[in-house]
């Protein structure tokens, strides 16, 4: 199963959920799309959605809710969904 | 139109060396925030070097050219691509009719710096091509770059491969030192305060913008006094006065903030500190999480640093004459 490295694209503060009040965009077992937001980076007072970028299993979250991550940094792990996945 | 925004990026604008004289008036100087890297490209290039150019922060834009040009990044290590190729920074190169021009990751600094020959030939807007965000003014209709924008470019006859010599490049890094003057109104400081505030290491927040830079650090102590007549009731507050760029005010004793070229014309609070005037490109470069200590500097050796600072400008005309 290949597996695909989330990268977020831009230097910011990171967050797992839409509002603090929502649910998760994802969680480790879930099934995304490949253009499924599965988090948000904060930067310059505006929020980036970073999409899955890969169709497949979210294994594992690599940094903290909140955690200041740098442009290039892996934030999650899918576990790809196998043909071209 | 010679230029297609495929991909804008995060927040790209149009800049040059800025709108002065408008302050008084409430509309701030804008422009590159890293004047010397707009240089730098702009020379790259054959440009008059206060030509407008691209700034690109944090992530850059995805641009299809049209017509044929030559182009240079200088400022944040963020790579330049053609058709996916990798291109030098503090270089200039060809790009044809057709290319698609990108960016990796940004590596160090935060802003990178896209001259083209020719300039972007936006209209001129209180003589000046700067986007000044806040206002709607000025750039590519007062705002930042958006997908499926075109930009007209003036006539410029640039040559590829030339290039900055490595020690006229900035030193980029998560660790850097600002030099500032103290004043006008550090006596609202306690000594512990301003010890505290020189020798705090700093960290800058992710919402800084082309408005101000905000950095995380203790609270600063303020001598206590009789709230002056026209004064908020905060210790920090002062009675309304005109913020110079690179002035550092800190809003209730609290994250101290560097307000850069889209600044607001004055307020209320307490500025400690003003960072010199070179040293806005070092503050211009930083990204979240640079850790910053503020060292001071008496009005002499502020001066002397200029007069470097402008025989290093003068060092890289003669690098690219």
């Amino acid at each position: 199963m290949p597996r695909h490295e989330v990268v977020s694209p831009i230097p910011g503060v990171f967050y797992r959920r839409p509002d603090p009040d929502s649910d998760p965009f994802a969680t480790e077992g879930q099934n995304v799309g490949a253009d499924d937001t599965v988090c948000l980076v904060e930067v310059m007072k505006s929020f980036h959605q970073v999409p899955a970028g890969a169709a497949g299993t979210v294994v594992e979250f690599l940094v903290e809710n909140e955690d200041v991550v740098d442009a290039g940094q892996v934030v999650a792990i899918i576990d790809g969904a196998g043909d071209g996945g | 139109m010679p230029i297609e925004v495929r991909k804008p990026g995060l927040s790209t604008t149009v800049q040059d060396a800025g709108r002065t004289g408008y302050y008084d008036l409430g509309i701030p100087p804008s422009g590159a925030l890293d004047q010397y890297s707009l240089r730098a490209a702009n020379l790259l290039v054959g440009n008059p070097v206060g030509a407008a150019a691209l700034e690109c922060v944090y992530l850059g834009p995805q641009l299809v050219f049209t017509e044929p040009a030559v182009v240079a990044v200088a400022g944040a290590e963020m790579a330049p691509r053609v058709n996916g190729e990798g291109r030098p920074l503090w270089e200039s190169f060809d790009v044809r009719a057709g290319d698609v021009l990108d960016f990796g990751y940004i590596k160090a600094g935060a802003r990178a710096y896209l001259a083209v020959s020719g300039g972007i030939d936006v209209p001129e807007v209180l003589g000046s091509r700067s986007t000044y965000g806040l206002g709607a003014l000025g750039g590519l209709e007062g705002r930042p770059l958006q997908e499926g924008d075109t930009l007209p470019l003036g006539a410029g006859d640039g040559t590829a491969g030339r290039s900055v010599p490595e020690d006229l490049r900035p030193a980029l890094g998560k660790d850097n030192e600002v030099r500032v003057v103290m004043g006008l109104y550090d006596h609202r400081l306690t000594e512990a305060g301003r010890k505290t505030f020189l020798d705090t290491t700093w960290t800058l927040t992710p919402v800084a913008d082309r408005i101000g830079f905000r950095y995380k650090g203790p609270a600063l102590e303020t001598v206590e006094r009789e709230q002056p007549f026209g004064a908020g009731h905060d210790p920090s507050n002062i009675v309304d006065a005109p913020y110079p760029i690179g002035s550092i005010q800190v809003p209730g004793g609290v994250e101290p903030i560097i307000l850069h070229r889209d600044a607001v014309s004055g307020g209320g609070y307490m500025m400690i500190a003003t960072v010199i005037s070179g040293d806005l490109d070092v503050v211009a470069q930083s990204a979240p999480n640079t850790r910053t200590r503020f060292i001071e500097l008496d009005l002499d050796a502020a001066l002397a640093a200029r007069a470097d600072h402008r025989r290093r400008v003068q060092r890289l005309h003669e690098a690219l004459g």
